[in-house]
């Protein structure tokens, strides 16, 4: 597989403040690429820095092969979907749509029939007269998208897109990006705060914070196999407890858990010491003879699942999911529970 | 003005009718007051016989409007043909005011642009910069930039002294002074409205032009001036109307040869020289002409809306 976006050890300053430390990460053609992170990680001015809109301090970003890191926005075979859509006022929707071809030199009948069909797979058609500020939030958005697919970029970038729709919308909408992706065959680079977004559309995803990448892979692997506190707290719900490890070999590590119990568990540690230990709420039992010991202190309820929020026998507060199935038993309040870590359930991190 | 459609008040109907009508009064009795009789009372005298220290006589009659636009010899008697003196100084009003509108919007728009994009702290002190003429009176200010480029004045002295010139240029009672007169006494009614709209300009737009392959040229052409002109036609049209009627740039800075409509005007209400009938005459085809091309704006801008 070629790779569409190269970015080599990009470094991005504003003034004395840095918003990228030396990035670097390769997108393959044809992927759903995402940029997940808190809000001022960096994930849009990298995005930014693709689509030209920021120059890059130092480093290379090369598409396909050329590096585009000196040219100019529109000289750039890239197409932005914005976070609030900055569709143009003043033009009816199929205009809007019909834009960048124009741009392009794209004869007025062949722009608008291929505008047409944009605004046909978006299922806007009956809309193609209307003007922007006459449309629905979600109809903006799927404008906005038909807009920047019409010129049929390269990689298409997408900036926060869904942040502005209600979770409804929101979700319908995770699945029609998705499918659009597979359709066009487009590479898309998608920037979100949203962890559940990211998990559920993305080839792979990169989780960024304080402008460096942490960690890169697919959902399972970054939620599955963190490599440190950041990610392992960002994704998802864990339990992040210190513990000593007495041994690590062949990328299993021997560690003792809070309450002296010994367990073995995949690291990304690869010294002995004081380390963080993440352990996933849905990956425990309750069972006559555990590894940890908690006290619940409090059950909710939350329909498919119940939350338990215990405290260990050694003080640390701990959460616990079970699945609300009929045959569960619910621990009161106030009880002692064993805890048996189940498989995969434990992961060393690396800081 | 241009654009906004304001809905139609809700609740109910029967109370709040009662209520308005009353609170409009003050409203009414402003326009009354301070537009339409004014208007009518320019309308009326425009109709009336001129007496000869100024002042008219209850006569109706139709001499004014005669007068302007046909010559019918020195004593009254011959055929009628066009006067072209009256038509042509209106002519060259409408030119003068076009140019200075052009010239006006040709440096108020960077004006504007420069300012609307300063952060926001500062931009006050911009604004308030660009106002700061108006704290004097235009009589004097206009006075002054007389003297500043009179023969012997800072202007050309200066660049004599620098060598730019070996004579002093001529620019008094020129086109050249009058256009420097009006772009002076009416930039910043362009500034203010321009940049009243470029600050509530998103500049996402911009981006998304240059994201689907918009040069600069393209995109200021394509979004920027279509998206902010409301506000270039209201500056527009607040730089326009008043240079078409101005009086003291060119009664102070032009000639014989740049003689204007509103020195026209004004001329007719002074002393015993004057014609009021006439003066109102002109004044009122002043009016006419403005609104005919304020209405013509108004029906290209809701045909524009109602697509």
């Amino acid at each position: 597989m070629s790779t569409a976006i190269d970015i080599r050890s990009v470094v991005k300053r504003y003034g004395t403040a840095t918003a990228l430390h030396g990035v670097s990460l390769s997108i393959a053609d044809n992927e759903f690429f995402t940029l997940l992170g808190p809000s001022g990680c960096g994930k849009t001015t990298l995005l930014r820095c693709i689509a030209g809109f920021e120059d890059v301090t130092e480093g290379e970003i090369r598409l396909f092969g050329q590096n585009i890191a000196g040219l100019d926005p529109n000289h750039r075979p890239v197409n932005t979907v914005f976070q609030q859509y900055a569709l143009f006022p003043h033009m009816s929707v199929l205009e809007n749509v019909a834009f960048g071809l124009k741009m392009k030199g794209v004869s007025l009948s062949d722009r608008t029939a291929r505008a047409g069909r944009m605004l046909e797979m978006v299922h806007l058609s009956a809309f193609a007269d209307r003007l922007p500020a006459q449309l629905s939030g979600g109809q903006q958005q799927r404008v906005a998208l038909a807009r920047a697919l019409a010129p049929e970029p390269k990689v298409l970038l997408l900036d926060e897109p869904l942040s502005a729709l209600d979770l409804k919308l929101r979700q319908a909408m995770r699945v029609e990006l998705k499918t659009l992706q597979e359709q066009t065959g487009i590479t898309f680079i998608f920037v979100t705060h949203d962890q559940e977004e990211a998990l559920t559309m993305s080839d792979r995803i990169a989780v960024m914070s304080q402008g460096r990448v942490q960690q890169i892979g697919t959902a399972r692997d970054i939620y599955e196999a963190p490599v440190n506190r950041f990610v392992a707290d960002f994704i998802g719900e864990t339990n992040l407890l210190e513990v000593t490890v007495d041994r690590i070999e062949g990328g299993i590590a021997r560690v003792t858990l809070p309450g002296g119990h010994t367990i073995t568990c995949p690291t990304a540690a690869t010294t002995p010491g004081k380390h963080h230990i993440s352990i996933r709420p849905e990956r425990l039992s309750i069972s006559a003879a555990g590894d940890l010991t908690a006290t619940v202190e409090r059950v909710v309820y939350l329909g498919t699942d119940l939350q338990l929020l215990a405290r260990l026998t050694t003080g640390e507060e701990f959460h616990i999911r079970l699945q609300n199935s009929a045959r569960a038993q619910v621990p009161a309040p106030g009880s002692t529970v064993a805890l048996h870590l189940e498989e995969g359930a434990a992961r060393l991190l690396a800081d | 003005m241009a654009g906004g459609m304001t809905p139609a008040p809700q609740g109910n109907g029967t109370g709040y009718r009662a209520i308005v009508g009353p609170l409009l009064i003050p409203t009414w009795v402003m326009i009354g007051i301070f537009l339409v009789l004014p208007v009518l009372l320019m309308a009326v005298y425009s109709f009336l016989t001129k007496e000869f220290r100024g002042g008219v006589v209850w006569d109706f009659t139709l001499a004014a409007y005669d007068q302007f636009f046909l010559n019918r010899g020195l004593f009254g008697d011959e055929p009628p043909v066009i006067e072209w003196t009256y038509i042509t100084i209106f002519w060259r009003s409408i030119w003068q005011a076009a140019l200075a509108t052009l010239i006006c919007l040709i440096v108020g728009f960077p004006t504007a642009w420069f300012i609307a994009t300063r952060p926001a702290r500062t931009r006050a002190v911009w604004l308030f910069l660009v106002t700061v003429p108006y704290w004097v009176n235009l009589l004097i200010r206009t006075v002054s930039l007389k003297f500043l480029i009179r023969e012997n004045g800072p202007l050309n002295e200066s660049l004599m002294a620098l060598g730019l010139i070996t004579d002093p240029l001529p620019l008094v009672n020129t086109n050249l002074a009058v256009q420097l007169g009006l772009f002076y006494s009416y930039l910043p009614f362009m500034v203010l409205p321009v940049y009243a709209a470029v600050e509530r300009y998103n500049f996402a737009l911009s981006e998304a032009a240059a994201d689907l392959y918009a040069s600069r040229w393209v995109t200021l052409r394509e979004i920027v001036l279509p998206v902010v002109k409301p506000g270039i036609i209201a500056g527009c049209i607040l730089v326009f109307v008043p240079s078409l009627g101005a009086f003291l740039a060119p009664d102070l800075l032009g000639g014989a040869k740049t003689f204007m409509i509103g020195s026209l005007i004004d001329e007719q209400f002074r002393g015993s020289q004057g014609n009021w009938p006439f003066g109102a005459a002109a004044a009122m085809i002043l009016m006419t002409l403005v609104l005919i091309v304020l209405t013509v704006y108004a029906r290209a801008q809701t045909k524009g809306d109602a697509r």
